[in-house]
């Protein structure tokens, strides 16, 4: 299998100017990641595993190391030094990103927002409509609630609207930033089934996850990190 | 790196100053000053070397604080005012191959109207608020060098449904709507012409949540629709937040940071966008 993604070396300190302080986040972490695995990464909050995650996604920006991605567009590439538009092209087509929060346009409702996700891929309005509502039925997201701005949802439906949302564009490399954190055991068994589906089609997906029970026999590797370093190796 | 595309407007070096300088600020070197502003001649620097590339179908943010040349840098690129020295290039004219700063008033005004939406912060400047609505869009489709009255009036119908202005009221003048209904005629004149690229200054300044809220949405649907290019000034970092893929940070008359909205609001680099995102609500 090919590798999709290496890591080599990545270390990221924040600078917070006010303070004149500097907050190491990352130091020398190297992970990669072939076509079609779903490699987990744990460890205590504030180890630095969603920092890795946002170096990814370009949130943060990396200061060393290299994060090479193979783009079905533009080939092997830099991460870390990619210029913003090709950043945004591949948010829009082959990275997506599943966060702990749901950021959403003020009066969306939670239909229009799948429908969007399609919609800026350039699809046509009949076949965003069409995957979006077969994501959230997917989802078993009340159909009561597909009109309804997301606001008023509760942590778990906003959840997995997200995660909708994310899974909707079908990306090349999925980002899931503990997508299960506030799901009830049904809805964490939806992720799963819907996971497994992502991994049968081909998909390659690096998640966070605090539920170890819930890695197990899902992930092809795992990851521990600790104190902003990767600690171990399990095969 | 890779260029997959030409951009849709392309800012080389814009400098704006009000006032002559003097010996003493012209010697300097400009980042040298402190501020944007020479104590010995009074002559304020309200753009420093500006430069930035807006692409087909994005939506640029400019934030910072009140006085640090958001408005004057929309002003230039609408032709309001006059550059003091900078080029721009725009793909729709002349293939992007002509500095659009250096034509001549008659072809900047042929830009604006056939090119160019802006909406202004203040309804007064964008609109004509003693004429009909419909009057308004008409305004800017004659100057667009449209005739026909009975596909303007159905142009301007078009455009006042689209931003949910109620057809039995188009004969009415702006001047009896609500902040909100006003910005929504302004945008539907923006529009008009069928602009590639739309110039937002502060839209959803001065409105309530829920009128923003909808402000918001409609820009956001009609970039979607339509594919256009937008750059919009706001001081609000969460209307930059909804709306910008990127976004500059201005002070004192130069950009002092650039990159994707996320990485500005999460992961800022400069001391003042720090202090400026420290300061979101």
């Amino acid at each position: 299998m090919e590798k999709i993604l290496a890591i080599e070396h990545l270390s990221k300190t924040f600078v917070i100017h006010n303070l004149n302080k500097h907050i190491e986040a990352l130091r020398d972490v190297c992970i990669d990641l072939k076509e079609g695995e779903f490699v987990g990464i744990t460890g205590k909050s504030g180890s630095g595993k969603s920092t890795v995650f946002k170096c990814i996604y370009r949130t943060y920006a990396p200061q060393q190391g290299c994060i090479w991605y193979h783009s079905k567009k533009f080939g092997l590439i830099n991460l870390a030094e990619l210029s913003e538009r090709q950043m945004i092209y591949l948010r829009k087509y082959e990275i997506g990103y599943v966060s702990q929060f749901l950021n959403i346009m003020p009066r969306t409702t939670a239909r229009e927002l799948v429908k969007q996700a399609v919609l800026e891929m350039g699809y046509e309005e009949e076949r965003a409509e069409l995957e979006a509502v077969k994501m959230l039925e997917h989802f078993e997201l009340d159909q009561e609630l597909w009109d309804c701005y997301p606001g008023t949802f509760s942590g778990g439906e906003k959840l997995r609207l997200n995660i909708a949302r994310a899974m909707v564009k079908r990306p090349r490399l999925l980002l899931l930033d503990e997508p299960t954190a506030s799901l009830d055991p049904a809805s964490k068994l939806k992720v799963r089934e819907l996971i497994e589906q992502l991994k049968r089609e081909g998909t390659t997906m690096i998640g966070i996850f605090h539920d170890i029970e819930f890695m197990e026999n899902l992930c092809t590797r795992e990851y521990t990190m600790r104190d902003g370093k990767l600690a171990d190796l399990e095969l | 790196m890779i260029k997959f595309e030409q951009p849709v407007l392309s800012i080389n070096n814009l400098n704006k100053q009000f006032g002559k300088g003097c010996p003493s600020c012209k010697g300097s070197n400009e980042d040298s000053l402190k501020k944007n502003y020479c104590p010995v001649c009074g002559t304020v620097y309200a753009c420093q070397n500006i430069m930035f590339e807006v692409y087909a179908g994005e939506i640029l943010g400019v934030v910072g604080e009140s006085g640090s040349g958001k408005s004057t840098l929309m002003q230039c690129l609408y032709f309001d005012q006059e550059v003091s020295s900078g080029e721009a290039y725009i793909s729709s004219y002349k293939d992007g191959k002509t500095d659009v700063f250096a034509e001549s008033s008659q072809q900047k005004r042929y830009i604006r109207n056939h090119m160019m939406g802006k909406v202004y912060q203040n309804p007064l400047l964008g609109l004509r608020i003693n004429f009909t609505s419909i009057g308004n869009i008409a305004e800017k489709l004659i100057a667009a060098g449209n005739r026909h009255v009975g596909k303007m009036e159905a142009r301007g119908k078009e455009l006042l449904e689209h931003v949910n202005i109620p057809i039995y009221r188009m004969k009415e003048a702006p001047k009896n709507f609500s902040g909100g209904m006003q910005q929504r005629v302004q945008i539907a004149k923006a529009l008009s012409n069928n602009p590639p690229l739309l110039l937002l200054d502060e839209v959803t300044t001065g409105l309530d949540l829920s009128v923003q809220a909808s402000v918001l949405d409609l820009i956001k649907t009609i970039q979607r629709e339509l594919q256009i290019t937008v750059v919009i000034v706001s001081h609000d970092l969460g209307v930059i937040r909804m709306l910008a893929d990127r976004t500059m940070v201005m002070l004192d008359g130069r950009i002092i940071e650039q990159g994707l909205t996320d990485q500005i609001l999460e992961d800022p680099q400069h001391g003042y966008t720090q202090h400026l995102v420290q300061s979101l609500l």
